[in-house]
């Protein structure tokens, strides 16, 4: 039966050489997977040893978005700084407090939210488009659209977007929208900005806000390190800080250059370019398919031209017909081996040489 | 006068007692589905900020469409390669994934927190062709429509010749004469689609390269997915058809299993190369000595679900007793099952978290009610439509 060797070299070759295609396609089309910022696109710089730790960014938060809010006062309380906090449903940017090793006296303060990236993870990963980058640079969320799914919290490298998962009916991904509606308007600014009464954070064009922050570290060496987060952290982001410490041991996490989503998009572009390979692979089954066929003609005409879709006369009961055919030269002996059981062994043990 | 194998409803005594322990497994999983319902996802899971995928996503869902590869494998065997002996696997087969498609389906609504928009991916205008999951979810929809177009000539055989309804018996006999006619197309259409979603479920994970640990994340997941799951049809085959032989009381079809058996060592070791391969390329071997639960699940899944039933079934006298193949088909099933949750849970480490996520007890009942529901209509079908083969006495003329 040399058919079936063939047959099943075939099956093992093309795995292989899908697999290598696989590959192969991820890899010339990573480079213009490469998604830059928009020239419109705004941000805002973070300095962080501007930051007091009044957190009353906090509060204008809160209040833009529309959340029950505690009064002003209560945002002066310390005690919330003794555990690092994440940002919650109700809470789209907090502030922890790291100690300073060069001054035990003045603790460095720095504030968490979503880094609005240049090429967003939670974007790419989001199945119905509920999660939108807007030419301004915001990423916002349509509950509308949203299924639920919370793969964007799975994708986002800085673990920023939160779930309502107490809500039964209408739960919500929830994540700072850097005022999309405030900002939208002319000479508008986010909340947390226009509140921040030690201008440490200054809101803009990311490309200038990225200029202003190589200015400051070259006007003060002695105040800055040279590096400004954002700047390439996972593809770029819209938020940028610049601080004196390494980033690493002020909670902000260390990511390489490349965005989240250009692996992913390049691998599942390379396996849709132009429907080719899906196109392929169903005629190439096809192909074997008719080939095979050919090769087991003889024996078992019936279910081959049922499978392949020639007309059979049989109609209706080909299939039954075609398996008692199949079959049919296997007749049971006491011990329960039939012949067709010791063909089948023979066939597979010369394919699986 | 000659004993054939013919597929026809088993009609055996449905509810033995082993149905009712399904049924009390059910309602259980209902009780804590409906508190999920009314209550919210965090009244029933243990899912928090840091862990926004549990057991559901990974064993009924991810889980779910790897032990349904059994469907797409035997059709590409019996179909397509045409290798005809393996006729009477391919009904099983299909059931399994049939049900196992509409299990994840009806699981996912389980997990989604706007369940009623489960069908948003489909809508045009809320396309979005570069996430990964709007694949997986088209392919999984198309997909789960090409097995209910492919299952229909069963549906239809049951119906055929009915005396009392001669309408239904004309229309029955229409439709299966159009299905049968153009089958090929929905098999080839089924392989694609299941090759498709199949590894596509792995590069989920890749877009989460800080989270996910150095002994999983590859660039290679899709490869290994799809490998894994091409991996586990022909062992999940073996396995239920051994179980419903003796659960029903049949003779097991070892005449066809074993044969099947002998591609399973060959396919379960071109997926070790590429894993072993894999960790060597990436040099990520250097944590399997770390000593973490993570390492420890690494070896466990390979050790468990790959090498020894490879060793098992290279042996004739395993793959010819079926105790001896049961016991390696379910090991293949098992490590696949913990491969995926391995892949997004155990290794699901993100960095700010302090926290780590173990299955509440009512996401443990949800999915073991659904595997229930699934194994008593799995039952149901083949006891009242011509699923399973079973010797028939006919004349040859």
């Amino acid at each position: 039966m040399k058919t079936t060797r063939r047959e099943f070299l075939h099956k093992v070759g093309l795995a292989s050489v899908s697999g290598a295609a696989l590959g192969a396609s991820a890899r010339p089309a990573r480079a213009s997977e490469v998604v830059r910022a928009s020239p419109d696109a705004l941000g805002v710089l973070v300095d962080i040893p501007n930051c007091i730790g009044c957190r009353k960014c906090e509060y204008a938060c809160k209040e833009a978005a529309g959340f029950e809010v505690q009064p002003i006062e209560t945002f002066d309380d310390k005690s919330v700084f003794e555990a690092p906090r994440r940002p919650q449903p109700h809470a789209y940017t907090v502030i922890n407090r790291y100690a300073n090793p060069e001054d035990e006296a003045k603790p460095i303060y720095v504030k968490n939210n979503c880094m609005h990236c240049v090429h967003p993870a939670c974007v790419s990963a989001c199945l119905v488009g509920a999660l939108r980058k807007q030419p301004n640079g915001a990423v916002i969320y349509d509950a509308w659209k949203c299924m639920g799914c919370r793969y964007c919290m799975v994708s986002c490298p800085f673990e920023i977007p939160t779930y309502e998962y107490d809500n039964a009916l209408t739960p919500q991904v929830r994540k700072c929208t850097l005022c999309f509606e405030r900002i939208s308007q002319e000479g508008g600014l986010p909340a947390c900005v226009k509140i921040c009464p030690q201008e440490c954070l200054t809101f803009g064009r990311r490309s200038e806000l990225l200029e202003l922050a190589h200015e400051k570290i070259a006007a003060h060496p002695e105040q800055y390190l040279d590096h400004v987060y954002g700047e390439h952290e996972a593809g770029g982001t819209s938020w940028l800080y610049v601080a004196g410490q390494p980033f690493e041991q002020l909670g902000l996490l260390k990511l390489g250059p490349q965005a989240p989503p250009a692996l992913t998009e390049a691998i599942q572009h390379g396996v849709f370019k132009y429907w080719m390979p899906p196109v392929a692979w169903y005629g190439l089954l096809g192909a074997i398919m008719l080939l095979s066929q050919r090769g087991t003609a003889g024996q078992v005409s019936a279910v081959a031209g049922e499978a392949a879709g020639l007309p059979v006369d049989t109609g209706g009961t080909a299939r039954q017909h075609a398996r008692s055919v199949a079959g049919g030269d296997g007749h049971q002996d006491q011990a329960g081996r039939s012949s067709v059981e010791s063909e089948s062994q023979r066939v597979v043990e010369e394919t699986t040489e | 006068m000659s004993e054939d194998l013919q597929p026809m409803p088993a009609e055996r005594k449905l509810l033995t007692p082993g149905v009712f322990v399904l049924f009390a497994l059910m309602a259980v999983g209902l009780c804590f589905a409906a508190y999920r319902f009314m209550f919210g996802l965090s009244a029933v899971t243990n899912l928090d900020q840091h862990h926004p995928w549990g057991l559901w996503i990974a064993v009924d869902v991810a889980s779910g469409v790897a032990l349904a590869a059994g469907g797409f494998t035997t059709a590409a065997l019996a179909h397509i390669f045409h290798r005809e002996h393996y006729h009477v696997i391919t009904r099983p087969a299909l059931l399994t994934a049939m049900l196992g498609y509409t299990f994840v389906g009806i699981g996912l609504m389980a997990d989604l927190g706007r369940y009623y928009n489960i069908w948003h991916p489909a809508w045009p205008t809320m396309w979005q062709g570069n996430s990964v999951l709007f694949e997986v979810g088209m392919c999984v929809m198309c997909y789960l429509t090409v097995l209910y177009i492919e299952f229909l000539p069963i549906v239809c055989e049951r119906f055929i010749g009915n005396e009392r309804f001669p309408r239904l018996d004309r229309v029955c006999a229409l439709v299966h004469r159009i299905v049968e006619k153009t089958m090929f197309l929905f098999i080839i259409a089924g392989v694609v689609l299941s090759c498709l979603h199949q590894s596509s479920l792995g590069n989920l994970m890749v877009i989460a390269p800080t989270k996910v640990h150095p002994l999983w994340f590859t660039p290679i997941l899709s490869l290994l997915f799809l490998l894994s799951a091409i991996a586990v049809g022909y062992p999940m085959v073996i396995f239920e058809s051994l179980y419903a032989s003796w659960s029903l009381k049949l003779k097991p079809e070892m005449h066809v299993l074993s044969a099947l058996a002998k591609y399973i060592p060959v396919i379960l070791g071109i997926y070790l190369a590429f894993k072993v391969g894999d960790l060597l390329i990436r040099g990520s071997y250097v944590h399997l000595t770390e000593g973490s639960a993570q390492s420890t699940m690494f070896i466990i899944e390979m050790l468990f679900g790959v090498v020894i039933p490879v060793v098992m079934l290279l042996s004739a006298r395993v793959r010819n007793s079926p105790r001896g193949l049961f016991i390696a088909a379910l090991l293949v099933v098992l490590g696949v099952v913990l491969n995926r949750v391995n892949v997004f849970l155990v290794s699901y480490t993100p960095p700010y978290t302090t926290t780590s996520y173990f299955p509440a007890i009512g996401e443990f009942a949800v999915t073991i009610g659904l595997v229930a529901a699934l194994i008593f209509l799995y039952r149901v079908i083949v006891t009242y439509f011509p699923v399973i083969s079973h010797p028939v006495r006919t004349r040859t003329a």
